[in-house]
């Protein structure tokens, strides 16, 4: 009999051990439901850079494994947010509306109820009407489905004909990344119906629920943390078998693959889907912790991002991927804060907030040219000295 | 691998100092919550200099309440989630009393649930769009009828505009403005067909097809004016081929209310004299309180620095937070908030700003036209307008007020006699 | 000689200016040494002046202008260039010259004498705005229109253009026969002729004028023939006689909805108001009664119809007025008769001008579509310039450059930085473009020799490099200039814009563009194909190996080709920043379009670089056409055109075949 996927590769165990203390750690020092030593802003940060590696995952899968680098995840990630977004923000109106009108005597009609609705959250945006896109906001099962649902199709639509014109390389790169930048720029507009620039916000605050954020924080950072286990299992599950042969087969050479009688196409297109959905969870995941969603998160850059820290947490590993992320949402939340100490060199003052781009910037040069198998690379390493 | 380790270190270190809850009341803590990086830099950066300048100042003056005062800066760079993550930080990690911050209408909406959860204390230094009351911010601000209406009203009787081209970046400002003003302009008797709305991405640089459609507005004979809620860097292309196309301010006017002398530095103003701007401010107001603001501005950032409205507002707010604080003799929110209604504090361009108690000033509205030396000189001084939280000229916020102090409500309906809602709509 | 006469003239008015203030120490009574007509009218309307509004200051430039001083025209164009300065003290107006910081002389307006000087604390300025200022203007019209300088003239006749009037029309017709400038005079007849159209006497006169230009472009043409075709919808219960009806509306049109027509007789308070749902609501609520609206439940009265129903039994007690019902509106419409009329009384001359704005309407569609392309050039060539670098170091070597658009603004800050060195905009942009192409082919060369040479192999990777540099280049751009945008200045002789008529017309930048567009598309065919380094990097980017055997150093020439294509990249910097912006994000900008206008066109060749470009420009002014009001959306739909357009030809327009296609 064959071996179980997760006794063939240790680093599973590993990974999802390491992932259950750190939770526990967290959970046990928080302010929310422990001692209280790790702030809520903190909290937050953590379960948002559990996000990041899940999508991180997603992204090795299909750039680490399958060799199509795409520069359009985000996109995905971006959907699932905006999804989940619709119906928190749609529910949490609809309570403030439901109050606001029943104190005015005449209960209202069901019409009186969307058009405070929809004035309350078009009115920011100089409009009161309903987009037909807003159809299933009030509904959290259909949301939910559709939070996979629309990234899914999206996805299948894009791979379907990107991959059936051999788009490949380079130039699927670019194409992806003229998808994200078109998603980015119709979301901008306000007749998109999805607010424009402002995008969805204030959606840290569960409809209905009173429990202070401390406590919803840690919710989402255990859901966080079961998604990314989940997530990291599925694509362990996925790349252990025939299946995972096959893809890493096309990343090698897709020629011989095709030759051997492969759908090179479907497979490409099932991993890209799969893996779009996975964002696309990710995503729904994180906007509620970071409170606001809006176009300038899927903008091309934030893609561009993702393969980087991918990059540099190590290709074709999937903890690789994930160790990427959580380094770089840290990093960059420590420069970003202003607690860095600036470095006097005595003729000039190195302030971080001026020079940590520059640094990050230099580091992404520096990683490709002499680590291009990032910092997982590092546990390689380490593993060879063990073994010798 | 000493970077990994650093790095370790400091994620160790950023979840002690989170931990270890400072509980003294020395120093007193300003957050300034303005982007240093990313796109907004180049208009937040000046902000927080200003900022700094003042809590420089201030502890020169002795400090507050026999504290020294303590800037905490933190760079949201000009990603709104980020403002959101940010806000909770100074608010909670580095406990501060006060939060000086954001510009656009994006991060303020990004971080105003985290405020109000936290009962936070923000001062808002940007004009805006209005349709927002928070009882945790204090807009400094212009709301539209401090800016935009005034310089509609301008057009319309001043220049006798017939014809309006409102132009702007496609985000919330210049739609919900653009919205409040074509509902007035209607309400003036204009025609719908006479109101031309046209809305860009955020940096547009490619303006010649927009610029001549402008021009073509003139074919039935009506005198044309374009009011301008371009934002940002778009404005140098817009004002650049404004020029080319050798438009004079005599017959095609442009006001714009998002372009001031720090958008006017990156551009030759020669081929632009006569175009207008609305403020409640201009670096050129002859007053001796300017003179000094200005002198100590370019004195510490250099000859070539200009001052601009939102830099009076942060002046005018931050020294109305201190005010306040010493009347309420503590720095505890709900208290200096309370003392904050009615606070009076001389505006740099004369006269005397004062808190309504629906969190907005009343100031002055100012008129300039722009002069080949990047500067402005001003030509029309209205009385102090209080400003307006929900404006008169949309239907559905015709009827709401906010009047924190009495009815202590946000978004007070006037016809049902209830309150909307407590929290404000983001 | 000369010198002598205008000592003696110093001279003089030295000593009028002693005696004057020796007059003004003396009097201790103001009305009797000095006459001062002008200051008196001025005093008259002083608080008017002051103050200067368009709504009420018309009738003072009146006074002032008819009061036929002989300083009234002078104090008239002094106050319009806000030369004029009121002292607090007693509120006399004067003509103010700065004689120190801060310090003014004041020139008294009747005698042109330097009275005495004032602090500017004492002073107020007058600064009439710019509607004043147009109102100054017309009133200066009557004594410039013959005025010996020709310069005067035509502000004259700018002023006419700029606010036409009835009143204007006698003075211009005056001044035509005695005009010795042919252009002016050209331009008085045709001045003559707008006015004419609007505001003539005799009908046979203006449909003469109106005849006389039927092919004019101007937008001045058309500004004087629409207001007299403008039309107004009005109702009333029948067809008035002798108006100039347009047409007769039907409710129920597309052009009249019924609900519109309805709401015009409600407005003309010629029909009751129909309710709002909000008003019923209201209402209703004022008559709860235990639990109940007219009988109604009020738990059931957030069903429409119930509270359609409560109304009903409410109004039928009389507590409310009854609804307005569909045969209420149908019996109201069908009562009166909707029309609309010209606000020009004669048919004919309203007849004659239809015609004329039809057939200019044609010509300005054409010139429109013209312009259009215009447009599409322009913006294509801007394209092209971005993306030639990059349709080098991409479309031949391979190389995704990420920091290409930092190249780009490398090149524009290079430009700023010349210009702060040397003043004269001319020699500065000359000067800027060589050092441009120098600083970025150094960079460029040095980015080939320690990064990416290292990474041909992998290419995916260079991506990410690249990126890496960007980013950290955007960064340094901002520590060095700051967030501010700088100002890249052009020099006066690409001021302005080519006019060709009110409709078609680009401005010289876009045509310098253009041209440096296609000077850089003729250098780069030449240096492809007719120098030895061309023929080395078309043989290395087909086959390394193949070209290192023939004893080409495949080194040398990707260090020289990267350089180069970054070198064009810095040259269109300069030209991007002289039209839009120079800040740091002014590459970033540019990237992904570049990128796609290499990948749409076809990789490896300058001519696919050409279409793509042209068909992005193309597109994106096409579709800005059709939605003119949303610009986002047609860079939206562009970008969905062109994914879908890869679909068809994933090898861009110009495909490269057989070997060189490579993979």
């Amino acid at each position: 009999m064959r071996k179980s996927f997760i006794a063939q590769n240790p680093s599973i165990l590993i990974f999802l051990a390491c992932l259950a203390l750190f939770t526990l750690c967290v959970t046990v020092l928080s302010e929310g439901a422990g001692a209280g030593l790790i702030s809520t802003s903190f909290i937050k940060t953590l379960g948002k850079t559990l996000c990041l590696c899940l999508v991180a995952i997603a992204m090795d899968l299909i750039w680490g494994y399958c060799g199509i680098l795409s520069l359009g995840h985000f996109a995905f990630f971006g959907l699932g947010g905006y999804m989940i977004g619709m119906w928190l923000m749609y529910a949490r109106t609809e309570m403030i509306v439901q109050n606001a009108l029943a104190q005015g005597g005449i209960p209202p009609t069901p019409q009186e109820i969307t058009d405070g609705i929809g004035s309350q959250i078009f009115g920011v945006v100089g409009s009161s009407d309903f987009p037909l896109i807003w159809a299933f906001a009030d509904s959290l099962t259909l949301q939910l489905l559709l939070v996979v649902l629309v990234p899914a199709v999206l996805a299948l639509v894009f791979g379907w004909l990107a991959f059936r014109s051999r788009v490949a390389g380079v130039y699927l790169s670019i194409l992806t990344q003229a998808m994200t930048l078109a998603l980015a720029l119709y979301l901008f507009q306000n007749d998109s119906g999805l607010r424009g620039n402002n995008g969805l916000s204030g959606l840290q605050n569960l409809p209905g629920v009173t429990a202070p954020q401390a406590l919803v924080s840690m919710w989402f950072f255990w859901a966080s943390a079961l998604a990314l286990g989940l997530g990291y299992l599925l694509s362990a599950w996925v790349i252990s078998g025939k299946f995972g042969s096959v893809i890493r087969g096309i990343r090698d050479n897709e020629a011989r693959v095709r030759f051997l009688g492969y759908p090179v196409e479907s497979f490409k297109l099932m991993l890209f889907t799969l893996t779009a959905m996975i964002a696309a969870i990710a995503g729904a995941l994180y906007y509620p912790q970071a409170g606001i969603i809006n176009p300038a998160e899927i903008a091309p850059i934030a893609s561009i991002y993702l393969a980087v820290w991918v990059a540099i947490g190590g290709r074709g590993r999937l903890y690789g991927a994930g160790l990427g992320a959580a380094f770089f949402s840290l990093v960059s939340t420590w420069f970003t804060g202003g607690q860095a100490p600036d470095i006097n060199l005595g003729f000039y003052t190195i302030q971080w907030v001026d020079w940590w781009q520059v640094m990050l910037g230099l580091s992404f040069v520096l990683v490709t040219l002499f680590a291009p198998k990032g910092i997982g690379g590092l546990f390689d390493l380490l593993q060879r000295k063990n073994d010798a | 691998m000493t970077f990994l380790k650093n790095t370790a270190a400091s994620v160790l270190a950023l979840t002690l100092g989170a931990g270890a809850a400072m509980a003294a009341d020395c120093p007193i803590k300003v957050g300034v919550l303005h982007s240093l990086s990313g796109t907004m830099a180049i208009s937040e950066t000046t902000l927080k200099d200003t900022m700094l300048m003042l809590v420089n100042d201030q502890n020169e003056e002795g400090g507050l309440l026999g504290c020294e005062l303590e800037a905490v800066v933190v760079d949201p760079a000009s990603d709104w989630p980020l403002f959101a993550e940010k806000a909770r930080e100074l608010l909670t990690v580095h406990d501060v009393d006060v939060i000086f911050g954001n510009w656009t209408s994006v991060s303020r909406k990004s971080v105003l649930p985290v405020i109000e959860e936290l009962n936070g204390l923000l001062f808002y230094p940007v004009q805006y769009e209005g349709e927002e009351s928070s009882k945790n911010v204090f807009y400094t601000g212009a709301a539209p009828n401090q800016q935009a209406i005034p310089a509609t009203d301008y057009f319309l009787d001043e220049l006798g505009v017939e014809k309006f081209a409102l132009l702007g970046t496609d985000y919330v400002y210049p739609r919900t403005t653009n919205n409040i003003l074509e509902s007035y302009l209607k309400s003036k008797g204009i025609a719908e067909e006479d109101i031309f709305v046209n809305y860009t991405p955020f940096g547009h640089s490619d303006w010649s097809k927009i610029v001549s459609d402008v021009v073509a507005l003139g074919a039935d004979g009506k005198k044309v004016g374009v009011i301008s809620t371009i934002n940002g860097d778009a404005n140098i292309g817009f004002y650049k081929e404004l020029a080319a196309a050798g438009i004079s301010a005599d017959d095609i006017p442009v006001v714009a209310f998002s372009v001031g002398e720090e958008e006017l530095s990156g551009l030759d103003t020669s081929n632009l004299v006569g175009h207008l701007a609305a403020w409640n401010y201009f670096q050129s107001a002859d007053t001796e309180a300017n003179a000094e603001f200005v002198a100590k501005w370019k004195d510490l950032m250099g000859e070539e620095r200009v001052t601009n409205d939102p830099m009076e507002a942060h002046y005018i707010g931050f020294n109305m937070w201190v005010n306040a604080v010493k009347a309420a003799g503590t720095t505890d929110v709900d208290a200096v908030r309370a003392a904050m209604y009615g606070q009076e504090f001389p505006n740099l361009t004369g006269g005397t700003a004062v808190m309504g108690v629906n969190h907005h000033l009343a100031k002055p509205v100012l008129i300039g036209e722009i002069q080949d030396d990047g500067q402005f000189d001003i030509i029309s001084e209205t009385d102090p307008v209080p400003g307006d939280a929900w404006t008169d000229f949309l239907p559905e916020s015709a009827v709401l007020v906010s009047d924190w102090k009495d009815l202590g409500c946000g978004m007070y309906n006037t016809e049902t006699k209830t309150c909307v809602q407590i929290k404000s709509n983001y | 000689m000369t010198q002598l006469l205008h000592a003696c003239r110093a001279l003089f008015c030295v000593a009028l200016l002693t005696l004057a203030q020796i007059c003004a120490a003396q009097d201790s009574t103001p009305d009797t040494v000095q006459v001062s007509p002008l200051q008196d009218v001025l005093q008259a309307d002083a608080a008017l002046i002051a103050k200067a509004s368009r709504k009420t200051i018309g009738p003072v430039i009146d006074r002032i202008a008819d009061s036929g001083l002989p300083a009234a025209a002078g104090f008239l164009s002094d106050w319009q260039e806000k030369n004029i300065w009121q002292r607090k003290a007693d509120g006399l107006f004067f003509r103010g010259e700065e004689v120190a910081d801060r310090l003014y002389a004041l020139r008294d307006l009747d005698s042109g004498l330097i009275v005495g000087e004032s602090p500017k604390d004492d002073l107020n300025q007058l600064k009439p705005n710019s509607g004043v200022r147009g109102l100054i203007a017309t009133a200066l019209v009557r004594f410039q229109l013959s005025d010996p300088d020709p310069v005067t003239r035509a502000e004259a006749l700018l002023a006419i253009e700029r606010r036409p009037g009835a009143e204007l029309l006698a003075p211009l017709r005056a001044s035509i026969a005695a005009e010795p400038d042919a252009t002016l005079k050209a331009r008085k007849q045709r001045i003559e002729r707008l006015l004419t159209i609007g505001y003539g006497q005799d009908p046979a006169d203006r449909i003469a004028a109106i005849r006389a230009m039927p092919t004019d472009l101007g937008v001045d043409v058309r500004a004087a023939l629409n207001p007299l075709v403008a039309t107004t919808l009005t109702v009333a219960q029948k067809l008035p006689d002798g108006a100039n009806l347009a047409r007769i509306l039907t409710p129920g049109s597309a052009d009249l909805t019924r609900l519109q027509a309805y709401d015009m007789l409600v407005e003309a308070n010629l029909a009751p108001r129909r309710a709002t749902s909000a008003e019923i609501k209201t209402l209703l609520a004022d008559h709860i009664e235990g639990g109940q609206v007219g009988g109604v439940a009020l738990i059931r009265l957030s069903d429409p119809q119930a509270r359609a129903l409560a109304y009903q039994a409410l109004a039928g007690q009389g507590l409310l007025p009854p609804l307005v019902t569909d045969a209420d509106i149908d019996r109201a419409l069908a009562a009166h008769v909707f029309f609309e009329t010209y606000a020009e009384p004669n048919a004919d001359v309203t007849a004659a001008a239809e015609l004329a704005l039809a057939s200019i309407a044609t010509r300005v569609g054409l010139n429109q579509s013209l312009d259009l392309g215009l447009d599409a050039i322009s913006l294509a060539s801007i394209y092209f310039l971005a993306a030639i670098g990059l349709a080098i170091t991409f479309g031949l070597m391979g190389v995704i450059n990420m920091a290409h658009g930092e190249f780009i603004m490398m090149g524009a800050y290079t430009g700023y930085v010349v210009q702060q060195v040397i003043p004269n905009h001319t020699v500065s942009i000359l000067l800027a473009i060589p050092l441009a192409f120098a600083v970025t082919f150094a960079a460029g060369v040095a980015m080939e020799r320690l990064v990416i040479r290292h990474l041909y192999h992998r290419p995916l990777e260079t991506l990410l490099a690249t990126f890496g540099i960007s980013i950290a280049l955007q960064q340094l751009a901002k520590n060095i200039f700051g967030t501010q945008a700088r100002p890249l200045t052009a020099p006066d002789w690409l001021d302005g814009a080519l006019v060709m008529n009110d409709v078609l017309a680009i401005s010289y930048i876009r045509i310098a563009i253009f041209v440096l567009a296609l000077i850089f598309l003729a250098f780069f065919l030449f240096l492809m194909k007719r120098t030895r380094l061309g023929l080395e990097t078309r043989a290395v980017t087909q086959n390394p190996r193949m070209a290192a055997a023939m004893g080409i150093n495949p080194g040398r020439v990707n260090m020289l080709t990267f350089g180069l294509g970054s070198g064009i990249a810095g040259i269109a910097g300069v030209a991007i920043g002289l039209y839009a912006k120079v800040t740091s994000e002014l590459g970033a900008d540019y990237i992904v379009q570049s990128f796609m206008t290499v990948v749409v066109g076809g990789v490896g060749n300058i001519w696919g670089a050409l279409l793509g470009a042209t068909m992005i420009g193309g597109l994106q002014k096409g579709i800005e056409w059709l939605n003119p009001s949303n610009t986002l959306a047609a860079q939206t739909y562009m970008i969905i055109f062109i994914i879908i357009f890869i679909q068809f030809r994933p090898r861009g327009i110009i495909a490269l075949k057989g070997r060189a296609a490579g993979d």
